[in-house]
Order: structure tokens, then C-alpha cells, then sequence
């Protein structure tokens, strides 16, 4: 009885996080390839639907604790997959906010070759994907060395911008571009953020032990 | 949507002039677990009893309004046979003392002078004991009286015995409140299995009890039907403010 | 409280123990000399041919209670077959009814018939049995015998009944069982050892009723099975060769009085041993 509600949480848990995944997929590739069908569909499809699952993890959360009244190792799932849910759907802002600006730039001409963006990508995804494996197999080593790869992220969110703010004082025309694409990393950078967060509380889920707030003091 | 096997309509029940149940509307869903809440005394055994018409076996006991299963009125069908398809558990174990645990799995069908061969008892004997989760503990005691099962063993013989009779719904009265912990916990599980099966509507006092194992609960309360809906969503957000007062142990 | 004041409460406190257990003890008096006087005086009578001759004549000697025996049985047994019946179903229907006007009606009754002297239920049965029939017989002694029985079966059948938990019955009925086999085949069961010991207790009361039996088996020197003509009988038995002048039959009475009081405690020791064997805790 509660196994099995706690198995529809982690599984419910998993679906919502493949689809803020494919968010920030399509609207970072929809930046590079410049397509405007799948950054719609991220604005206008996908973002409503992370709402629907936020509410619906809650309502989920909710009645596993009233009506099962876990302890220990159960109640701290309960919890955090609660914390983890409303993280997600942050997330998914994050890939709106991505594929607005992304969609500004479809079409104007690049002001840069897109090398760190997409990278900067890259490692955000891989975080947010091992982030959810370490949920899934309740692994708080893999949580915490994906918390460590925070820094990588903020070191190419420093890179960029200090690019383009080099760029911006050599021609003010690129400065809306460069803007968005800033808005653009700044996003992915809180993605990352998120990320931490989600380790930070399988961490708690599965040792009790509360690392927040203190980032690399292990 | 699950299929509704019992219709509870405009169901008033009466000690005397003592009005006990007033105007209950209830869908039980096929197959789930259905718990019926409330405080001592709100009419939720009452319900039961007049769900297998136990309740007209008091003197001055009267009823109003109609209980159908599967389109069928109870209520105008022959009594025993109403008790034959829907079984019954009570609060206390209550095993035949005269008879084998063999004898007490078959009793309904040997009290009632239902002939059948010996080959398909035996086969019903084991069925229901296996069912009931107690095969194990007494298929090499078979013909001995039940008196030497503990509490939880002796629960689990009068479900068998209830079993045996093939029920579509199965009631419990307050099964468990006169078990210890354990025997309660493995009842509980012994639920959640046979709701696969049989429909089950459990009467209990105890609140987590009702949340932890029903799929649709029903909060009872001096007789009305206040509140009834998906346990998921009964406790954590009632609609009534009774039903969250009771929750929040405010009465009862 | 003084010690003066304390010491006379210890000393009235043993003073009422020891009194209590002294009276008790004095209780046991009369059986034991009862039994002592019985079993002296019949045990030198008591052998085979005792028991199974008939009687003899005064001054032959010999002589046996054999028919007496038989009497007695078969006047038990009828007066069983008259009395179970009769007296389990009012028991039944007292137990499950605790008002209505029947059950005060069926209630006083029995409790009037307890109280009705044992003679007067002689009489009773001489005018209507004895005078219909134009004789004396075994079936009248059997009726008197059997209305007589009937107050202690229906008040111990109500009593064990009583007992036995309501949840019994409900477990029967849910499962579809009509009312009448549950009563049959549940609670008469259950409640059999008490049944059974009423039953008993009864035979062992009437076992020794000697008046009504005196207007009604009448006794006889014959051995006859015939139930519609008389019948000796223990009690008779006892009553006439005590009465008479002859020694010899005084010594035949012992004897007698040995068998009765032998079968009566027999079914006392019996009722005693289907409780404990049969009884079924709740």
C-alpha cells in the first residue's frame, strides 16, 4: 500500500522531470537550428503542463502523508519529492524564459558563433538528468559530485558574459542580442542552480543529513 | 470510473421511534475498499447491519428507503438469501466453539443442509483458508476445535468461513479493534489482497486505519452521511467542515 | 484506634472466620451420616439375586427389586420423553425473549409448578390419567413425574442459553442460516453441557419421589413392561417394606435405599462430569 504509492510518486516524479528535460532541449536546440515550431510548442505547450504536474505532485505528496503517516526514510521522500516537483516546475519557467529570447533571435543573424551557450547546455541537461538518476537509484554520491559541477556552469556563465559585454562596448547594435542571449545563459545557469537543489535534497532523502546552504563543505 | 455494485438510496433506519440512520445516499464502487468512519454511536454499524439485514433481527427495528445490489432491492429479496451473498466479519472473533477449523470454514454450508461431496469441501476448506491468509498455519490441524488460534488466527477463520459462501461484498465490522498490532497489520494486508476479488466495506473507528487501507471513505455523523469520496482526497482536503473537524480530532 | 479497641477487632475477626469454617465443616455432617447409614445397613443385602428377582411374598425368603428397578427406568425415561421436549423449547423461548407477555406468563408458571408439593401432583395425575384410563400405570407416574421434572429443565436450559454469547447466534445468521437450524445446530450445541446437566438434575429429583407415585404406578409384584399398567418402583419399594412390620423387608428397604441413593448420585457425579468435559468457554 504505501510501497506502491511511493513507487506512482517516484514515477510520477520521473515523467515530470523527462519533460522539463526536453523542454530546455528543445528550446536551446530551437535556438541553434532556429526553429520556431518547437519553441512555440515549449512556450505555449509544455509550460502549462508543468503547472498541471506541480499541482498534481503536491495533491500526490499530500494525501501519501495523510493517509499513510510515514516515518523516517518514507516521510523524507514525501517531502522532498514535494520540494523537488515545485523545482522542476521552475525549471520549466527557466526553458520558457530560454525560448522567448530564442525565438527573438530566429530572426536576427547571430552576433557570435554559438559555442558556449550550447555547451553551457550540455552540462546544464547532464546535471538535471544524473540529478534525477541519483534520485532514482538513491545515490547521494552521485548527487554530490553532480553539485560540484555548479561551478562549470557558473565559469561559463562568467565567460559569456564578459564576451559579450566586450562585444556590446565595441558595437551597441549587437547589445539587444547580446541581452537575450545573457537572459539565455543567466537562465541556464539558474537550471543548474535547480539542479543542486534537487541533489541537495536526495541527499537529505537518503542519508537525513541536511547539506543545504552550505555547498562545499563535505 | 470504477462500476458501482451497491446502491445505497434514501436509506432512513429506526430502533422504535429512535431514529438512528436519516436519509443516507450511497454508491459503493465494485472490487475497493470502502471505509465507513465516524465517532461511537454515529450509526455507521447500523448502516452495515441493515446492508446484510442483520439490523431487522432487533425488535422494533424498522427501515425506510431502498439497498440494491446490482439493480436488485435487498430489501425485497428473502433475507437469507441477501446474507448468503454478502458476508459478514465481527469485532470479535467469533469461531463455533464446537467445531473444527475444517467444520467452522464449511459451517455455512453444513448449517444451512447444502449437500455437497467431500472432494469439493475439501477444495472450498483450502480455497478460503488460503485466501484468508491461514492455510499454512492450520492445514495440519485441520480437525481440531479453533479454540487454540491466537486472536488474529481466529479473525482470520471467520473470514474464511465468510469466504467460503462466495459473497460479491464482504462487510467488517470494526475487524481489528480487538487485535494486537500485529494481527491487525497482517488483516490489513490480508484487505488489500482480497479487494482484488470481493468488494469490501470495513467499519472502523480508527481513522488511520481507514486512510491507510480504503479506496473510497464515508464519514458518518448522527446518523447523516456528511461526507463521502477517494480517501486521497477525504484527508487531505474535506469538503465539510464536520468531516474536518473529526479529522483534526476535534470530536469523536 | 487504641490497641485496646485493636486487638478485639483481630480477635472478633478470627472469632467469625473460625465460626464460618466450623459451620461449613458441620455441612458435610448429615451426608456423611447419611451415606455411613445407608451403605451399613443395605450393603448385606445388596447381591445378584437381590437385584435381579422379583419380589416374594412375606416369610419366603429371598426376594428382589428387580421389577423395582426396571420400574424406576422406565419411568424416568418416560417421564424424559414427556418433559425434554416441552422443557428445552420453553427454555429456548425464554432465553430469547426477555418481555412480552408470553415469556412472564411461561416464567411464573414454571415457577409456580416448583413450588407445588410433590403429592398434590399425585393427586392431580390419579384424577386425570388414573380415573380416564380406569387404571393404574406407569404413564400416569410418568406424567406426575414429568411436570414435576419440567421447572428445573426449563429454568436450566433458559440460564445456559442465556450465557451463551449473542455474537454465536449472529455468526450464524450472517452466513444465511434461518433461524430455527441456528438454534438446532449453534446454540443448542453450544449450550448442551448445561442442557444436559438440567436434564440430569431433574431425573435426580424425581428419581426418589415416592407420593406421587403412590396414586398413580401404584407398584406391583410383577414384572411388567406395559406402560399402562402399574409399575413398581424404587421409592415405592422403600416405602412399603419400611412400613410394614416384617424385618426381613426392613432389610430389603436398606437395600433398596442403597440403590436409589447409588443411582442418584451416580447422575449427580455424571452431571458434575459432563460440565467439566463438555462445557465450551466463552
Amino acid at each position: 500500500m504505501l510501497e506502491e504509492k511511493i513507487t506512482e510518486l517516484k514515477r510520477e516524479l520521473i515523467g515530470f522531470a523527462t519533460l522539463v528535460e526536453r523542454m530546455i532541449e528543445k528550446s536551446v536546440k530551437g535556438l541553434h537550428e532556429k526553429k520556431r515550431e518547437s519553441l512555440l510548442e515549449v512556450i505555449e505547450k509544455d509550460e502549462p503542463k508543468t503547472n498541471a504536474l506541480e499541482i498534481s505532485m503536491d495533491a500526490l505528496c499530500a494525501s501519501m502523508i495523510a493517509q499513510f503517516e510515514p516515518k523516517a526514510k518514507d516521510l523524507r521522500i514525501a517531502l522532498m519529492v514535494a520540494k523537488m516537483s515545485s523545482d522542476l516546475e521552475r525549471m520549466g519557467d527557466h526553458a520558457v524564459n530560454i525560448a522567448e529570447s530564442a525565438l527573438f533571435l530566429t530572426e536576427k543573424p547571430l552576433v557570435k558563433p554559438l559555442v558556449d551557450i550550447p555547451k553551457m547546455a550540455e552540462v546544464t541537461i547532464k546535471m538535471l538528468k544524473d540529478s534525477i538518476s541519483s534520485f532514482i537509484e538513491e545515490n547521494s554520491k552521485l548527487a554530490k559530485e553532480v553539485c560540484e559541477r555548479d561551478n562549470t556552469v557558473d565559469e561559463l556563465k562568467d565567460k559569456i558574459l564578459s564576451e559579450l559585454i566586450t562585444l556590446m562596448s565595441q558595437d551597441p547594435s549587437t547589445i539587444e542580442r547580446s541581452l537575450h542571449l545573457l537572459r539565455i545563459s543567466g537562465n541556464l545557469e539558474r537550471i543548474a542552480d535547480l539542479s543542486t537543489n534537487i541533489c541537495e535534497d536526495v541527499i537529505y532523502m537518503t542519508e537525513g543529513k541536511v547539506i543545504k546552504h552550505q555547498s562545499k563543505n563535505w | 470510473m470504477e462500476s458501482t455494485i451497491l446502491t445505497i438510496e434514501d436509506f432512513s433506519a429506526y430502533f422504535g421511534t429512535n431514529q438512528v440512520l436519516n436519509n443516507v445516499n450511497l454508491s459503493v464502487a465494485q472490487k475497493k475498499v470502502t471505509a465507513i468512519m465516524g465517532p461511537s454511536g454515529c450509526g455507521k454499524t447500523t448502516l452495515i447491519r441493515c446492508i446484510n439485514r442483520m439490523h431487522e433481527l432487533v425488535p422494533a427495528a424498522q427501515v425506510s428507503g431502498r439497498i440494491l445490489l446490482h439493480d436488485k432491492n435487498l430489501y425485497s429479496m428473502n433475507p437469507i438469501i441477501v446474507r448468503r451473498k454478502i458476508g459478514m466479519v465481527f469485532q470479535k472473533p467469533n469461531p463455533f466453539p464446537t467445531m473444527s477449523i475444517y467444520d467452522n470454514v464449511i459451517a455455512g454450508y453444513k448449517l444451512n443442509g447444502i449437500r455437497i461431496g467431500k472432494r469439493e469441501k475439501d477444495e472450498i476448506v483450502e480455497e478460503s483458508l488460503k485466501r484468508a491468509a491461514l492455510w499454512g498455519e492450520v492445514k495440519d490441524n485441520l480437525h481440531r476445535k479453533g479454540t487454540f488460534l491466537s486472536g488474529g488466527q481466529q479473525q482470520r477463520l471467520c473470514i474464511a468461513r465468510a469466504l467460503a459462501m462466495h459473497p460479491e461484498i464482504l462487510l467488517l465490522d470494526e475487524p481489528t479493534s480487538a487485535l494486537d498490532p500485529k494481527a491487525t497489520a497482517h488483516i490489513e494486508e490480508l484487505i488489500a489482497e482480497l479487494k482484488k476479488q470481493v468488494t469490501i466495506i470495513i467499519v472502523t473507528h480508527n481513522i488511520a486505519q481507514a486512510a491507510r487501507i480504503s479506496d473510497f471513505t464515508a464519514f458518518i455523523y448522527l446518523g447523516e452521511l456528511v461526507e463521502y469520496g477517494t480517501s486521497e482526497k477525504m484527508f487531505t482536503v474535506p469538503k465539510d467542515k464536520r468531516t474536518e473537524e473529526y479529522l483534526t480530532g476535534k470530536f469523536g | 484506634m487504641s490497641n485496646y479497641t485493636l486487638s478485639l477487632r483481630i480477635i472478633k475477626d478470627r472469632g467469625f472466620k473460625t465460626l464460618v469454617i466450623l459451620f461449613s465443616f458441620i455441612t458435610i455432617v448429615p451426608l456423611l451420616f447419611i451415606l455411613f447409614h445407608i451403605i451399613k445397613n443395605g450393603i448385606g443385602v445388596i447381591n445378584w439375586q437381590f437385584l435381579t428377582s422379583l419380589p416374594k411374598p412375606v416369610g419366603e425368603v429371598g426376594g428382589g427389586i428387580a421389577n423395582a428397578i426396571v420400574g424406576t427406568f422406565i419411568l424416568i425415561v418416560m417421564s424424559c420423553m414427556l418433559s425434554i421436549p416441552l422443557g428445552v423449547s420453553a427454555g429456548i423461548y425464554l432465553s430469547e425473549r426477555r418481555e412480552g407477555w408470553l415469556a412472564s406468563l411461561v416464567r411464573l408458571s414454571v415457577d409456580i409448578l416448583q413450588g407445588i408439593p410433590s403429592i398434590v401432583m399425585g393427586i392431580l395425575a390419579y384424577a386425570w390419567v388414573v380415573l380416564s384410563l380406569g387404571t393404574f400405570s406407569a404413564f400416569s407416574g410418568s406424567v406426575a413425574l414429568g411436570i414435576m421434572m419440567l421447572p428445573i429443565i426449563v429454568r436450566s436450559t433458559e440460564e445456559t442459553l442465556k450465557l451463551i454469547p449473542e455474537m454465536l447466534k449472529e455468526a450464524s445468521l450472517s452466513l444465511g442460516v434461518p433461524y430455527y437450524r441456528t438454534v438446532l445446530r449453534v446454540i443448542l450445541p453450544a449450550g448442551a453441557s448445561g442442557i444436559v446437566t438440567g436434564i440430569l438434575l431433574s431425573v435426580a429429583r424425581v428419581a426418589g419421589e415416592t407420593a406421587p407415585l403412590l396414586f398413580t404406578a401404584f407398584g406391583s409384584p410383577f414384572m411388567d413392561v406395559n406402560i399402562f399398567k402399574p409399575v413398581n418402583s424404587l421409592p415405592l419399594v422403600i416405602f412399603n417394606y419400611a412400613t410394614s412390620p416384617y424385618p426381613s423387608w426392613h432389610q430389603l428397604a436398606w437395600g433398596a435405599s442403597l440403590v436409589l441413593v447409588g443411582m442418584v448420585l451416580t447422575l449427580n457425579f455424571s452431571a458434575k462430569l459432563v460440565t467439566k468435559r463438555w462445557k465450551v468457554q466463552f
